[in-house]
C-alpha cells in the first residue's frame, strides 16, 4: 500500500469507528430515557404500560401500609388532583414520609397499581424533588383552569 | 466584628486579584520586568487575604455565631467541633470560598516553584490565575457572600445536612477542589503558551507535573467521594452515575487525556494544539462541574433561572472562560508547527487512540448528564438517565481502552514492529484469558462479563510486570538496587496502572458476584447470606452528640463459629428530626459484610427491616484509585522536572533566538 492509501484506509476506520459508536450511544440513549409522568397524566391514560417511567407527588396521608411479608409497602401517590396506588418491595428511604415529596421509577401494570423499583430519596429534609413540587404545581393549574 | 473582618479581606483578595492579573500580563506583552515582577508578590498577598478571609468565616463556624446567616443555616451549637469546621465549606458559599482559597494555594505554589522558568511565562500563568480568581472573587462578592448577617440573630442553628457528617466528606471537598482547581495550572499554561506563542517541549515538561499532581488529587477526591456514598448512604453502592459525580468525572477522564497527550508533547513534540485543547477542555469542565453541584441547577433548573444574579453570573462566566480560550485557540493555533513524525503502530499512535477514546467516554457522559436539564430548561418536560444508559455506553468504550493500555506503554515512541510485539506479549495474552475463563468458574460460574472484566484486569497487570522487567534486563546489581534507580516517572505510570487493574477488577468482581437481601427480623431471627449467618439481637438507645440512635446488634458467624458483631443505627438528627441510615460495615481485603437498619415494623421496635449485602473486593475499587493517585505523585516528583529544565531554560532561550 501506498501512504496515501495507507492514510484513506486509516480515515475510513476512523470514520467507520465513529459512526458505529455514535449509533451506539444513541441507541442506548433512546432505550434508557426514563421519562416522567404526574398522577393526572398517568389516570388520562398518556403513561405507557410496557416501559418503565418515573412518577412524583406527595404520599397520600394514611395511606402507607405494609403487607403481611413485611418487606412490601404499598401507598397512594397524589398531586392533590389524582392519586395513583404505587406498591414496593424493599426499604423506602430515610426521607420518605407519608404528607411528603415522593418520586419513585417503575412500571404501570394494567391493573392500574404502579410497581416501583426504585423509590428516591434526596439529601434534604426541607427539599422537595423536583419532579413532585412539578407534579404538584401542574394539578394546581390545571384545577385553576377548570374553575375559571 | 470579625465577620465584617472577613467580607473586609475578601475584597482586598479581589483588588490585588486585579492587581495580579492586569500589571503581569500586561507587562509580559510589553516586556517590562517590573510590571511582570508584580505577579509573585500579588499573588501571595492574594493568599493572604483569602485565607483571613476564610479563617474568620471558620472562626464564625467554630464560635456558633448564628448572626451570621451562613453558620445558622449550616450548623447547629450541639453539632462535633469538627464537623462545625467542615460545615464551613458545607453551603455554596463556603464551598466557592474554599474554591478560591485552593485556587491562591495553587497560585502561591506556582510562584514558589517556578524560579527556573522565564519571567514572562511565570507573569503569564499567574496572570491569568489572576483572571481566574477574580472572577471567583467577584462572584463571592456579589452573588453568594457568606459573611451576611441575620438580623436578629437566630437563636440556634438548622444543623449542617446528617449526611455530610461523616469523615469522608472532611476530606472530600478539599481534596476534589484541589484537582479541579489545579487544572486552572495546566489551563494557565495552555493560554500562556498561546499568548507568547511558545509551545515546545520545554514548555509541556514545565506544565506535566502540575497537571500530574491536579489529576492525582481528583483521583483521591472522587475515591472519597465513592467510599463515601458507599458507607453513608446505606444503599450499598459506591457509584450511581449521579450528575454530581458525573460532574467530577468528566474533567477526570479530561484530564487523564490530557496527562497522556501532554507525555506525547514533552517527547516527542507532537500534539501541541490537541493538548492545548485537552487544557482549555479540562478546566471548563472543572468549572462546569463546580457549578453543576454548587449552583442548584440540579435540584430545580427553575430555581436556578429565578435567581437571576447568580444563575447570569455563571453562565457569563463560562462563557468568558471558553469562548474566550477557544477564540484565543482557534487564532493562535495554526501557529503552532507540528511535531515529529510517527507511524501507525507507534507509542504516539497508541496514545492518540487512548486520547479518542477518552474523549468519546467524557462525550457520551456529557450528554447523560447535560440533556435532561436542557430539556427541562427548554421546558420540553422532565426524564432523567439513568444508570442503565451509562453502563451500556461506557463499559464497551473502555473495553478497547484497557485492551490497548496492556500494549501502549510497552511500544517504542515512532514506531514499534507489531510481530514483535505479538511476541513480547503472548504469554501474558493467554495466561489473561485463561485466568478470565478459569476465575469466575471457581466463583460462581461462567458469566461473559465477569470473564472480560478479569482478563483485562490481569492482562494490564501483567504488562505492568513485563515493563518492569524489560526495563531492569539490561542494568546490574541487585534488584532492589536496580528497582530504586528506575525514573519515578516510570514508577509513577506502572502503578497508576497497577492501580487500573485492582479497580478494574474489583468492579468486575462486586458487579457480577455481589449478594444482597433484604429481610425481615425479629430478635432472635436468623438468616444466611454468602455463607455467613446474620442473628439479630435487637436494638438499644444510643445518645448521640447532636442525634439520638437505635443501635442494632446483629451476630455474625460462619460454621458456627461467631466471627463479629455488627452496630448498623438509625439516627434521628435533632435539629430537624431528619432520620438518618448508618450502615454497619465489616471491611477486608476480599469481601466486605454490609448491614443497614430500615425500618421498624412495630410499635415497640422489635421487628426491623433488615438490608445485607456481601460485596466481594469491593475495596479493591479504593485501594485502586490509591495508586493511582500515588503514582501520580510519585512521577510528578520525577527527577527532571527539577535538574533537566535548568539545563533547557537557556537551550530554549537560544531556540527563541534564532
Amino acid at each position: 500500500m501506498k501512504p496515501r492509501h495507507r492514510k484513506l484506509a486509516l480515515i475510513t476506520l476512523v470514520v467507520a469507528a465513529l459512526g458505529v459508536s455514535v449509533a451506539l450511544v444513541l441507541n442506548a440513549f433512546n432505550s434508557n430515557l426514563v421519562f416522567f409522568f404526574t398522577p393526572t397524566q398517568i389516570v388520562n391514560g398518556e403513561a405507557p404500560t410496557n416501559r418503565a417511567f418515573r412518577i412524583g407527588g406527595l404520599v397520600e396521608k394514611g395511606s402507607l401500609k405494609r403487607q403481611a411479608d413485611g418487606l412490601t409497602a404499598t401507598f397512594v401517590v397524589t398531586d392533590t388532583a389524582k392519586s395513583i396506588p404505587v406498591s414496593y418491595k424493599g426499604i423506602l428511604p430515610d426521607l420518605f414520609k407519608e404528607g411528603k415529596g415522593v418520586v419513585a421509577e417503575g412500571k404501570l401494570g394494567h391493573d392500574g397499581l404502579f410497581t416501583a423499583t426504585q423509590v428516591l430519596a434526596k439529601h434534604d429534609e426541607n427539599y422537595m424533588p423536583p419532579e413532585a413540587a412539578s407534579a404538584l404545581e401542574q394539578a394546581q393549574k390545571a384545577q385553576k383552569t377548570l374553575v375559571k | 466584628m470579625i465577620p465584617e473582618l472577613g467580607h473586609f479581606a475578601l475584597i482586598v483578595a479581589l483588588l490585588l486579584a486585579i492587581t495580579q492579573s492586569i500589571l503581569p500580563l500586561y507587562g509580559a506583552q510589553k516586556g517590562n520586568v517590573i510590571l511582570m515582577s508584580v505577579a509573585r508578590p500579588a499573588a501571595q498577598g492574594q493568599f493572604v487575604f483569602v485565607a483571613i478571609a476564610f479563617g474568620c468565616l471558620a472562626y464564625s463556624f467554630l464560635t456558633n455565631d448564628f448572626s451570621v446567616e451562613n453558620v445558622a443555616r449550616n450548623s447547629f451549637s450541639q453539632l462535633p467541633k469538627v464537623y462545625r469546621f467542615t460545615a464551613t465549606w458545607g453551603s455554596h458559599e463556603g464551598s466557592m470560598l474554599l474554591w478560591a482559597l485552593i485556587l491562591a494555594v495553587w497560585t502561591t505554589a506556582v510562584s514558589v516553584f517556578s524560579r527556573h522558568l522565564p519571567d514572562d511565562m511565570v507573569a503569564r500563568v499567574i496572570g491569568i490565575m489572576g483572571l481566574v480568581s477574580t472572577g471567583f472573587l467577584t462572584f463571592l462578592l456579589t452573588t453568594s457572600n457568606p459573611f451576611l448577617r441575620l438580623l436578629p440573630a437566630a437563636a440556634e442553628g438548622r444543623d449542617l445536612n446528617p449526611l455530610l457528617q461523616d469523615p469522608g466528606m472532611v476530606i472530600h471537598p478539599p481534596m476534589l477542589y484541589m484537582g479541579y482547581v489545579g487544572f486552572s495550572v495546566a489551563f494557565a499554561f495552555a493560554i500562556a503558551a498561546l499568548l507568547s506563542g511558545r509551545m515546545d517541549a520545554a514548555w509541556a515538561r514545565w506544565s506535566r507535573p502540575w497537571t500530574t499532581v491536579a489529576w492525582a488529587f481528583l483521583s483521591f477526591g472522587i475515591a472519597l467521594g465513592s467510599w463515601w456514598a458507599y458507607n453513608e448512604l446505606g444503599w450499598g453502592g459506591w457509584w450511581f452515575w449521579d450528575p454530581t459525580e458525573n460532574a467530577s468525572f468528566m474533567p477526570w477522564l479530561a484530564g487523564t487525556a490530557l496527562i497522556h497527550s501532554l507525555a506525547v508533547t514533552e517527547k516527542r513534540g507532537a500534539f501541541k494544539a490537541w493538548t492545548v485543547l485537552l487544557a482549555i477542555t479540562a478546566f471548563s469542565l472543572s468549572l462546569l462541574g463546580t457549578f453543576l453541584v454548587r449552583s442548584g441547577v440540579l435540584s430545580s433548573v427553575h430555581a436556578f433561572a429565578t435567581d437571576p444574579a447568580r444563575g447570569a453570573f455563571i453562565l457569563s462566566f463560562l462563557v468568558v472562560v471558553i469562548g474566550g480560550s477557544l477564540a484565543l485557540f482557534a487564532w493562535r493555533a495554526p501557529k503552532m508547527l507540528t511535531g515529529g513524525r510517527f507511524n501507525w503502530f507507534s507509542r504516539e499512535a497508541l496514545l492518540l487512540s487512548n486520547n479518542v477514546v477518552l474523549l468519546a467516554a467524557l462525550g457520551s457522559v456529557l450528554l447523560g448528564t447535560l440533556y435532561p436539564l436542557l430539556m427541562d430548561a427548554l421546558g420540553m418536560g422532565k426524564i432523567s438517565v439513568g444508570p442503565p444508559y451509562f453502563n451500556a455506553v461506557f463499559v464497551p468504550v473502555m473495553v478497547p481502552a484497557l485492551f490497548l493500555m496492556g500494549i501502549g506503554p510497552l511500544t517504542r515512541w515512532k514506531g514499534d514492529s507489531l510481530p514483535d510485539m505479538a511476541a513480547r506479549l503472548k504469554w501474558a495474552l493467554a495466561v489473561s484469558v485463561a485466568t478470565g475463563f478459569l476465575l469466575p468458574m471457581t466463583l460462581k460460574g461462567f458469566n461473559p462479563w465477569a470473564t472480560l472484566g478479569i482478563a483485562l484486569a490481569v492482562w494490564i497487570a501483567l504488562s505492568v510486570l513485563i515493563g518492569f522487567r524489560e526495563r531492569l534486563m539490561h542494568t546490574q546489581g541487585g534488584l532492589l538496587r536496580r528497582l530504586g534507580n528506575l525514573p519515578r516517572g516510570f514508577w509513577g505510570m506502572q502503578l497508576a496502572h497497577f492501580g487500573i487493574a485492582l479497580g478494574v477488577a474489583g468492579i468486575t468482581l462486586v458487579a457480577n458476584y455481589q449478594t444482597e437481601r433484604d429481610v425481615r427480623m425479629n430478635v432472635g431471627d436468623h438468616t444466611e447470606l454468602a455463607g455467613y449467618t446474620f442473628t439479630f439481637q435487637g436494638t438499644t438507645e444510643h445518645p448521640g452528640p447532636n442525634y439520638r440512635a437505635a443501635r442494632g446488634t446483629i451476630e455474625v458467624s460462619r460454621g458456627g463459629a461467631k466471627l463479629f458483631d455488627l452496630h448498623p443505627e438509625k439516627r434521628i438528627y435533632n435539629a430537624a428530626g431528619m432520620p438518618m441510615t448508618e450502615a454497619a460495615i465489616n471491611y477486608s481485603f476480599t469481601r466486605d459484610v454490609y448491614v443497614a437498619l430500615g425500618e421498624p415494623l412495630d410499635d415497640n421496635a422489635t421487628t426491623w427491616v433488615v438490608r445485607i449485602f456481601h460485596k466481594p473486593f469491593i475495596n479493591w475499587i479504593w485501594i485502586g484509585a490509591l495508586f493511582l493517585a500515588v503514582g501520580g505523585f510519585m512521577a510528578a516528583s520525577d527527577r527532571r522536572y527539577r535538574i533537566a529544565v535548568k539545563a533547557i531554560a537557556p537551550a530554549n532561550a537560544a531556540v527563541q533566538g534564532a
